[in-house]
């Protein structure tokens, strides 16, 4: 056989012809496309359960345990749930001290579920017929007459609609379908109302007092020591107030006091009393509460994505995704002696956004 | 010692001369060297501070400086107060194997004795905070709710949720909570040992400081009830999810794999 024949022996039309060749010739059992002949199935083997009837009740039996341990599991499941009060703890050896109840119920559900299924195979593999039956695929093309069929069908229909006569059917059915989704792009406007300048502003201002989120009670510069950390949020916010996670989100301050000496950024040394400098604590990323701060390196890790600012410089970005640096509040002391904001943030806090600029 | 001599050209034989001859100063030593003083009831305050002082000079000095004022390998110890010693100290991360990003903790080879000594000559270059109390540090009767709302905004951050620490950058890493004596607890929110900030009573009150050992003791605790059973580490869900794919699927495809390789067939092949 030539090398150019063998493309025309894999044409549709051809391949039935070779078929017929090959079965004629006893011999040749394999062809170039086709080296090895079909073993076809091996020769079916009885299982013990289709040969002794004795062993095929054995197997019985034992998936009718099986389902009958799920029953009672699940009986042990319902009556521990009624029986062992919620807050019980008993020691398991590996596990530890674990909730009574949360172990039995785990275990008896376990058990049933685990028993059901295990019967189940164990009934398919020893008892159900396991005989191999091959189903031979049909050809994935229609039959040339269906397809006739299908193609004049269709053509039929165009013409009883008489899409292409009709002309202000067409276009006013085109100008329907094309105005429909308009009615979808409305709806985004659901989505809720524009920020407006929300995003720009806090609850800060002029003489609003730093308040220790520890005690509620406002800071003096002498509670904030060098190597200290404090959390604080304005005056008159309110724990309980309905929207007091609201404002707490943009609000939090992470207050630290670094050395005057050791501060390399002008402004903020000049924005801080004397070394205590009050920085926004949400992440200019995605706005994690970011406090993971180092008081011997001045640096703040983000638990998020691991970005990393310096205090000790502006709060610049040292490391990772954060786009800008931590927005610094302007403090000062006021008559009283409080630690006070000057001004609200002079930048947007927490995560940048479209128009931020 | 016929049998002995047989053996003294044993390739083995230095070795195990060796051995005795350490063996037998060590014991001589043990048996002649001074009695511990420390222990002895010596109250004069100078009498501590000059014993603190020579404690120092062997095993502080060359890092911290003669009289404590630092030097390139450690900082300034003056007005770190009693408190910084007895913490660094007594969890044995002082004196320091070797600098680096973290320094981790230890068995302590100092005595008690020998740490108070030691923590009387520092505070005496300068004042600082002070030991505290058994009276300051027992959780007995603290809020743990709300030791564990102040836990979450002050120490959560990098200690995690219940006390089982956390990475931070560069190789330095907040340390487990787990199993700490509640006094050490307290010096370190008191002093701010490493890079952890200090949260002194001006800013975390002696009262909040209480709730949180308690919290601590709660969570993590040697009869913390963890009521689904495995913490996994007390991660949250990356070790969950880790567990239940590699382990929960694992035991599946397992199962799955040893159903299908054994035959049902009455004649096996």
């Amino acid at each position: 056989m030539s090398s150019q024949e063998i493309p025309e022996e894999n044409l549709p039309a051809e391949q039935s012809a070779g078929l017929d060749q090959q079965e004629h010739g006893a011999v040749k059992v394999a062809d170039e496309k086709n080296p090895f002949a079909d073993p076809g199935l091996p020769p079916h083997e009885h299982r013990i359960q289709d040969i002794d009837e004795r062993a095929a009740r054995r197997s019985e039996r034992t998936v009718a345990l099986l389902f009958t341990v799920s029953m009672l599991s699940t009986i042990a499941f319902i009556a521990a749930y009624l029986a062992i009060p919620v807050d019980k703890a008993i020691y398991v050896f590996p596990i530890g001290h674990i909730s009574a109840l949360n172990f039995a119920l785990g275990c008896t559900l376990g058990l049933a579920l685990f028993s059901i299924g295990a019967g189940a195979v164990h009934w398919a593999r020893t008892l159900m017929s396991d005989e191999e039956i091959a189903d031979e695929r049909h050809a994935i093309e229609a039959p040339p007459e269906v397809k006739a069929k299908v193609l004049a069908d269709f053509k039929q229909g165009a013409k009883e609609s008489a899409l292409g006569r009709r002309k202000l059917i067409r276009n006013t059915m085109f100008g329907a379908l094309a105005l429909f989704p308009l009615s979808g792009v409305m709806l985004l406007g659901g989505l809720g109302p524009a920020p407006g300048t929300k995003l720009r502003h806090t609850t800060w201002a002029k003489g609003k007092k730093l308040v220790n989120m520890n005690t509620n009670e406002p800071l003096r510069p002498s509670d904030v020591a060098v190597g200290s950390l404090t959390f604080a949020m304005p005056e008159g916010l309110d724990e309980h107030d309905h929207d007091f996670q609201k404002n707490i989100a943009k609000d939090a301050l992470m207050i630290v006091r670094i050395q005057p000496d050791d501060i390399k950024d002008p402004r903020e040394l000049e924005w801080s009393h004397e070394g205590i400098v009050a920085f926004s604590k949400i992440c200019t990323h995605v706005g994690c509460p970011i406090s993971l701060y180092e008081q011997q390196t001045h640096h703040v890790l983000c638990p998020c994505h691991q970005s990393t600012f310096d205090l000790a410089d502006g709060a610049r970005v040292i490391f990772g995704p954060a786009g800008h640096a931590l927005p610094q509040l302007r403090i000062t002391v006021g008559e009283d002696g409080y630690l006070e904001a000057v001004s609200d943030f002079e930048e947007p806090v927490g995560p940048a956004f479209w128009e931020r600029g | 010692m016929k049998k002995l001599s047989a053996r003294r050209r044993h390739p083995l034989a230095a070795l195990v001369v060796l051995f005795i001859a350490l063996a037998t100063t060590g014991v001589l030593f043990t048996a002649f060297a001074p009695a511990d003083r420390a222990v002895a009831d010596e109250t004069a305050q100078t009498l501590t501070i000059e014993e603190g002082k020579k404690l120092y000079s062997v095993g502080c000095a060359s890092c911290h400086g003669t009289g404590g004022q630092g030097t390139t390998d450690g900082p300034s110890l003056v007005g770190v107060g009693a408190a910084a010693v007895d913490f660094q100290v007594g969890t044995g991360r002082m004196p320091a194997q070797q600098p680096g990003a973290q320094v981790p903790d230890k068995p302590t080879i100092y005595s008690q004795a020998e740490i108070d000594q030691l923590a009387a000559y520092i505070s005496s270059l300068g004042a600082g905070p002070e030991v505290p109390t058994e009276n300051e540090y027992n959780p007995e009767g603290a809020d743990i709710a709300e030791g564990g709302e102040l836990f979450r905004t002050n120490c959560a951050q990098c200690h995690n949720f219940t006390g089982k620490g956390g990475a931070l950058s560069e190789g330095k890493y907040a340390p487990s909570l787990e199993g700490v004596d509640p006094k050490h607890i307290y010096e370190a929110m008191q002093t701010g040992p490493q890079n952890m900030p200090s949260f002194p009573d001006t800013t975390l009150s002696e009262e909040n400081k209480k709730d949180i050992i308690a919290y601590l003791e709660a969570v993590n605790g040697d009869d913390t009830v963890e009521p689904g059973g495995l913490s996994l580490g007390g991660l949250g869900p990356v070790s969950e999810g880790l567990f239940g794919w590699v382990f929960g699927l694992g035991a599946l495809i397992a199962v799955a794999v040893w159903v299908a390789a054994r035959t049902a067939k009455a004649k096996k092949s």
